[in-house]
């Protein structure tokens, strides 16, 4: 093991490391900004928009995000669509991660009983006091471990993003074994940058799971 | 009553707070509620009894627009509400309702359950309406657990809180569905007794349940559905010794009956 | 121009080589979702031993497995191996390999889940009827559980075959290489190619992936209502 060459080269993996994190966050968030979206679309049954989610659920489950990225990236150019490599990261992530939001927040929605929505009706609260006084803060804790494994699924799927040409860890990597044959170090480096990124979400996600699972409103 | 003089029937229409006419509620297999008409002047208490299935629970949830009906016409205080597009959430705050799982939002404390309608619906100061929640709550002997859950709760705990958020609103008429049909026996008794005091109270009530003495106790009148239709309405003392109809009569046997072989069984 | 880009599909027996890439990915999902179950199984019950030390080993397998992402994976053993142990595999066998490992930890956590489910007595019961313990798993936990896994095998399925698109990065010439030769092929008679070849292998991944998933959906709520 050539502990020099570590040390000279842990810089690119900072960098590299910066960049996963900050595209896999905004794709996150985005992520959630859709699958909320396309929840209240299911919720509220909007017509067109509905078929329009249900169809868009099938593609992005149903595609790797590899083919995805291909698409955007070198496809859509020759349709006069040019979009920056972070670019086609981020809508790709979204694109991918939106529909598995989707199902996480469906899932607590429907978790939340019908009994629930029909007294805060009767209550005298338009639907839209609803969602947001009764359903979507029961609903959202019934999806809080659910949300977090997509999270976590989310930044491992960045791992794609070197085939648009993004400097990800993936890239620096592969770059250091083809250039010098560094091969172990390279790899060693590789294992522990993903495990410090990843390894903090899954404990959260475990601590937050089993917070919930044991301590319902109340205790 | 129904060739009655004109003068007569303006002096009772005034009084009529709540008013069906010809529902009919259809699932698409048949009709639930087969052209229903029912009066509720202020101040009466109306009692629906009927075998499980019968629609009594369905006209209930009909009446504030949790069921859609596929003909007739509700009047609420003299204004047809199921005509063009109801807003149903300012005739909902008129029309409070109770039901039979409580359905008490789990997430909030007894006080935000009850304080949360009228804070967010009808827009009111909630230091104002903390303290008349505390009062109503007093009333029913449930203060010192303002700051419980829900499930911290027993069930007959649960649906006195439930009345409480209906009745902080201010409704002109309640709804009651079942309200102790999910309870354990010792605690109806619980329930029923804060019914009486309102209706003491004078408030106007629609009440569904299968507790037949309390039905005798509470009610001015009995209406007795079967097959999705008014079969007999009645004063309790009438309804309950001499039914005119042959299936109100078999409808209040079966009742004594099942008590008889209940006892033998055991 | 663009409407002209898909005549590259039917020239020549392009389509018919796209479907041969993709074959590629299915066939080593299929071999890997095979094994996987059969190992699967192993780990499943291996992770409900008491022991401690196993209990600890197999924990490390899945977390480690889990959190990793399969690309790294690919890359520990496609290069990692080569280099370390001076063992030349090809692409194909590095894939099967790292999804073998990949859908073993998957599905021994399925199996883990369904092991304890199954009530106590059911194994009290084999072993009052004089059953060894190994009689017992084979005629009586098994077979129970396989209802339950079929759902969850098949859903492993399409993420397998998903996930395999990831061995075009280690050089397995599988549906994206063959897009890419035919697109440099026809870099000057049809420019923009790429674009309804990319889109086509989409919608073949589509189709791939699809079905299976109705198919373990509908398995899933029959369970369910079961």
């Amino acid at each position: 093991m050539d502990t020099e060459f570590i040390a000279e080269y842990i810089p690119l993996y900072v960098e590299a490391s910066r960049l996963t994190i900050s595209i896999g966050l905004i794709g996150i968030v985005l992520s959630l900004i859709v699958g909320l979206l396309i929840a209240f679309i299911q919720y509220f049954k909007v017509p067109v928009l509905r078929q329009i989610a249900a169809v868009y659920i099938e593609l992005s489950r149903n595609t790797p995000l590899l083919v995805q990225l291909f698409f955007l990236y070198f496809g859509l150019p020759k349709a006069g669509i040019s979009i920056s490599s972070e670019g086609c990261a981020i809508i790709g992530l979204c694109f991918l991660g939106g529909s598995y939001m989707a199902e996480a927040f469906r899932s607590g929605i429907e978790s939340v009983g019908k009994g629930q929505e029909e007294s805060a009706l009767a209550l005298g609260f338009q639907r839209s006091q609803v969602v947001r006084y009764v359903i979507l803060p029961q609903a959202l804790s019934v999806s809080i471990p659910a949300l977090c494994a997509n999270m976590n699924f989310l930044v491992k799927e960045t791992s794609v993003f070197s085939v648009v040409a993004l400097a990800d860890l993936m890239y620096v990597a592969k770059d250091l074994i083809g250039l010098y044959y560094k091969t172990d170090e390279a790899l060693l480096m590789l294992v522990i940058s993903y495990l410090i990124i990843l390894l903090p979400i899954s404990i959260l996600a475990a601590l937050l799971e089993r917070r919930l699972r044991y301590a319902e409103f109340g205790n | 009553m129904e060739d009655s003089i004109d003068e007569v029937n303006h002096m009772a229409e005034q009084s009529i707070l709540l008013e069906a006419k010809n529902i009919v509620k259809d699932y698409g297999q048949g009709r639930v509620l087969d052209d229903v008409s029912l009066q509720i002047h202020k101040g009466e208490v109306i009692v629906l009894i009927g075998p499980s299935g019968c629609g009594k629970s369905t006209f209930l949830r009909c009446m504030n627009g949790l069921e859609q009906i596929q003909s007739g016409q509700i009047v609420l205080d003299g204004e047809v509400i199921t005509e063009g597009k109801t807003d149903w959430p300012s005739v909902r705050q008129k029309i409070g309702m109770v039901f039979q799982n409580y359905e008490l939002f789990p997430h909030k404390t007894v006080l935000d359950n009850v304080i949360l309608g009228p804070v967010k619906v009808q827009g009111r100061d909630k230091k104002e309406v903390t303290k008349e929640a505390e009062k109503l709550l007093e009333r029913v002997g449930l203060l010192e657990k303002k700051d419980a859950f829900p499930r911290q709760l027993s069930g007959g705990q649960k649906q006195r809180v439930a009345i409480v958020r209906a009745l902080i609103l201010k409704p002109e008429i309640l709804l009651f569905d079942e309200v102790t049909a999910a309870l354990d026996p010792e605690m109806v008794r619980e329930v029923l007794d804060v019914i009486l005091e309102l209706a003491a109270e004078g408030y106007t009530m629609l009440i569904v349940t299968h507790e037949m003495q309390f039905a005798k106790a509470v009610a001015d009148k009995i209406v007795f559905i079967d097959g999705g239709k008014i079969v007999e309405s009645d004063t309790p003392e009438k309804f309950f010794t001499q039914p005119k109809t042959d299936r109100a009569r078999r409808f209040l046997n079966t009742f004594i009956y099942e008590k008889e072989t209940g006892g033998e069984k055991l | 121009m663009q409407n002209l880009g898909i005549r590259v599909l039917f020239m020549g027996n392009n389509f018919a080589r796209l479907l041969g890439g993709l074959w590629i990915t299915i066939r080593i999902s299929l071999i890997a979702v095979a094994l996987s179950i059969v190992f699967g199984i192993l780990l499943g019950m291996l992770m409900t031993v008491k022991n401690p030390i196993t209990k600890a080993l197999t924990k490390i397998y899945l977390e480690f497995i889990r959190i990793m992402p399969q690309l790294v994976l690919l890359f520990l053993v496609f290069f990692g191996l080569t280099k370390s142990f001076g063992i030349n595999l090809s692409g194909e066998v590095s894939a099967v390999i790292v999804f073998t490992l990949w859908g073993t930890a998957e599905m021994g956590d399925l199996v883990r889940g369904a092991l304890i489910s199954i009530p106590k007595h059911q194994y009290e019961s084999g072993a009052a009827i004089g059953l060894t313990k190994w009689q017992v798993y084979c005629y009586i936990i098994i077979p129970q559980i396989l209802a339950r896994l079929v759902p969850l095998a098949i859903n492993l399925t399409t993420r397998m075959i998903k996930t395999t698109s990831l061995v075009a990065l280690i050089g397995v010439v599988e549906v994206l290489k063959v897009a890419q030769q035919i697109i440099e092929a026809n870099r000057y008679t049809v420019p923009d190619s790429a674009l309804w070849i990319y889109g086509t292998i989409f919608f073949l991944y589509f189709f791939a992936c699809w079905p299976i998933s109705l198919v373990a959906k509908r398995l899933e709520k029959k369970w369910k209502t079961a």
